[in-house]
């Protein structure tokens, strides 16, 4: 594949296959020595117009592990209005003959039009855009419950497993990858918010959807149920009112002791981060023993070596 | 000049030579011989139009000279069959003044291309909390008889009702872009399915029909006349005809671009297909191409709105709203609706040009084409084919949401007031 837009790019079978590679290049990192010499000579520039220090880190590691060139770039300002123009930057990029554009933006859509623009002939990765897709943290996701749950060899979907999705699905590039990879992989997905956290138009998505959490654990019992982050400042008349309180949003959503007693014993908690510990989940959930969360980080960078590893080297995904 | 034109097809479908002298139509019937020294234009199977007025044009100048000046704009009116254009009054300065007004006016007569009628504004700086001085502008040289804050809603009710009533007075309307602020805070495209997949903000439906009902009530409850700018949604069309069948003196409008296009568009990102009201459902634009058809839409308007290069060049979420339409309203309106069966000529005439010049009261535009009318007039090739090129229109921006499009007929001459101002498909 040239590039990674959207986790609806990717069909069952190129899936599959990309967690296969993420799950080889996972066993190389248990050797002493973990860098490979796949893209030596190859430059990767990480442009992250908006800050996310986990997710970068990630992909610089992702990066450095198969020997590439790693550089860093976080421009202020992000339109004509504000600094230079996204025209401009990746035509900068372009000139310095970069072969890898991973891309953080604010905009929705920001890596789409990049790909498909004649100012570079980089491979882009999308690490998140706006509202829209964050195609690489549900790989991750999808990596991480099939090795817990199917074993992790290679060929596996998801295939017979429910997944639980819970929060402000409204503003979550999280969510909506996650729908579109889990179901492809063969998932039942369940979305679990308060009607002013879902989108209009979600009732066209491949998913079910709840307004009670509880019922939602009862009548659809998930084998991974996966708490988004809820930025506190969505309650705020300003920032759109989406719900009246932080202890009312915990009291209905919240993943807390008895909601953590209701799952099934091999259920996995798993959080996208960074946490709002107190609000969408409690400590007990965040540390207890079904959390797969730290596992969530480790398998980002294995993920991220695939991805990486396919689009620039343009490797066939074996299968595909 | 005179011109003796040979066997174009009139509205009517009845085939009829016309000569124009002295700024009028001399003679409509025929078979007319020319005179000495008059040119003849062939127009074998070309439709004869009265010339084309929109209700809603934005001319950029002044301010935005980068984007569209009075020449520029007037040209690609001509070049569209045009021989009328309201020029909208969101400009800089705002056009909120009698001598803003009289500029633009002024502007519009030495371009020489179109009528160039100027829209003033109803609040001072559209910013939507004092009326400007209405009364000064209708008075004026450029005469205002639309008013208008397009690009702002007149969102207070008081000020809505206040402008309803004061117009009054001289015979004019208020225009209104009907756009409630708080639900379309940020809001980059049509609220629905595609807007829940691409993670851009939504612009409800609502949001447009509860500022036209709550206007139909406004003007039913004041007596006025009540004008609702690019209606582009199912709901807002039943509203519309409720209001009509309750004799409210309501007219509306529709875009080129919202019969023809869908937010399916924005799955590309694309800026060139972000504009407001945004583009709809496929639903919605089936909504407005019945409600052209059966009237309730009274007329077709351009929201001709042309951008530089760079407002588009970049975030779907950073770029202006907007999309050029004045060179491709009719044939859009050709292939959409005459070619499906769904309007005559007869009816393309009343909606693109006799009903707006009546909104607007143009007294010299939107006339019969009969002897002793003004030579306002635009022959049309319905057979024609062409490729849309964006450096090839006379407008000054390339926002065309139709380029590299086929399209189906194309405008071959235009009169104005007796001038030619296109022949042979070029402007002159």
């Amino acid at each position: 594949m040239k590039h990674l837009l959207s986790a609806a790019d990717l069909g069952h079978d190129q899936a599959v296959a990309v967690l296969d590679v993420a799950e080889e290049m996972a066993a190389t990192q248990a050797r002493e020595i973990k860098k490979l010499p796949t893209l030596r000579g190859k430059t990767v520039v990480n442009l992250f117009f908006e800050d996310s220090t986990r997710t970068r880190i990630s992909f610089e590691t992702a990066a450095k592990r198969l020997s590439a060139d790693v550089i860093n770039f976080s421009p202020k300002g992000s339109s004509v209005s504000k600094g230079e123009s996204l025209k401009d930057t990746v035509l900068t990029l372009g000139a310095m003959h970069t072969d890898g554009i991973v891309v953080r933006h604010p905009a929705s859509g920001a890596p789409y039009q990049i790909a498909h623009s004649t100012w570079t002939d980089a491979s882009v990765i999308n690490a998140g855009d706006g509202t829209h897709q964050h195609p690489t943290q549900s790989l991750l996701d999808a990596m991480t419950i099939r090795r817990r749950l199917k074993g992790g060899q290679a060929g596996q979907d998801l295939s017979g497993l429910a997944v639980m999705i819970v929060g402000d699905v409204l503003h979550s590039r999280v969510a909506r990858s996650g729908v579109d990879l889990f179901t492809a992989l063969g998932a039942k997905v369940t979305l679990v918010a308060p009607a002013t956290l879902l989108p209009v138009g979600v009732e066209a998505w491949p998913a079910e959807v709840f307004h009670d959490l509880d019922r939602a654990l009862a009548e659809a019992p998930p084998d991974a149920l996966m708490m988004l982050r809820v930025q506190r400042e969505r309650m705020s008349s300003a920032g759109g009112g989406f719900f009246p309180s932080p202890q009312e949003y915990a009291r209905e959503y919240g993943l807390d002791a008895p909601r953590l007693a209701a799952l099934a014993p091999h259920a996995l908690v798993m959080h996208p981060g960074p946490m709002n510990r107190g609000l969408e989940i409690t400590s007990e959930a965040a540390d207890g023993a079904r959390s797969v969360i730290v596992e969530q980080v480790a398998n980002g960078v294995a993920v991220r070596m695939a991805v990486l590893y396919l689009t620039l080297t343009g490797a066939k995904e074996p299968g595909a | 000049m005179s011109y003796l034109i040979k066997g174009a097809a009139l509205p009517s479908g009845r085939r009829a030579d016309i000569r124009i002298a002295g700024g009028a139509l001399a003679e409509v019937g025929g078979p007319l011989t020319a005179g000495p020294g008059e040119a003849v234009v062939d127009a074998e199977g070309l439709v004869a139009l009265p010339g084309l007025v929109d209700i809603h044009t934005h001319l950029r100048e002044p301010g935005r000279e980068d984007a569209e000046t009075v020449l520029s704009g007037s040209r690609a009116a001509a070049a569209g069959g045009y021989t009328c254009v309201h020029a909208m009054a969101n400009t800089n300065p705002v056009a909120d003044t009698a001598g803003v007004v009289e500029q633009v006016w002024r502007l519009g007569r030495a371009a020489g291309y179109v009528d160039v009628r100027p829209v003033g504004a109803v609040s001072v700086g559209l910013q939507g909390l004092h009326l400007a001085e209405l009364a000064a502008m209708a008075r004026s040289a450029a005469q205002v008889r639309v008013f208008s804050d397009d690009g702002q809603c007149v969102w207070d009710p008081v000020l809505m009702r206040r402008a309803l009533e004061y117009v009054k007075g001289f015979g004019a309307v208020v225009a209104q872009h009907a756009q409630e602020p708080r639900l379309t805070e940020g809001a980059q495209m049509h609220e629905g399915v595609v807007s829940s997949q691409v993670g851009l903000a939504g612009w409800p439906a609502v949001a447009e029909e509860s500022i036209i009902a709550r206007d139909v009530l406004l003007a039913e409850h004041v007596g006025s006349r009540l004008h609702v700018c690019h209606v582009s949604t199912a709901g807002s069309v039943e509203i519309i005809r409720w209001a009509k069948a309750r004799r409210i003196d309501v007219t509306a409008e529709v875009t080129p671009h919202h019969l023809l296009l869908t937010d399916e568009r924005a799955r590309t990102y694309n800026p060139v297909f972000k504009v407001n009201p945004p583009l709809r459902s496929s639903d919605d634009a089936e909504a407005v191409r019945a409600a052209l058809a059966d009237g309730t839409l009274d007329v077709v308007g351009t929201d001709h709105a042309p951008h530089p290069r760079e407002a588009k060049d970049c975030e779907w979420a950073a770029a202006a709203f907007g999309m050029t339409g004045l060179e491709t309203a009719l044939p859009i309106v050709h292939q959409l609706m005459v070619e499906t069966g769904r309007m005559t000529w007869q009816d393309v005439a009343a909606a693109m040009s006799a009903r707006p010049a009546l909104i607007g009261r143009v007294a010299d535009q939107g006339r019969p084409l009969a002897a002793g009318e003004p030579a306002n007039l635009t022959l049309f090739d319905p057979s024609a084919r062409w490729t849309v090129e964006p450096e090839r229109l006379q407008t000054a921006s390339g926002n065309t949401p139709v380029a590299g499009w086929e399209l189906r007929g194309r405008t071959v001459a235009t009169f104005w007031a007796g001038r030619a101002t296109v022949l042979e498909g070029e402007v002159v």
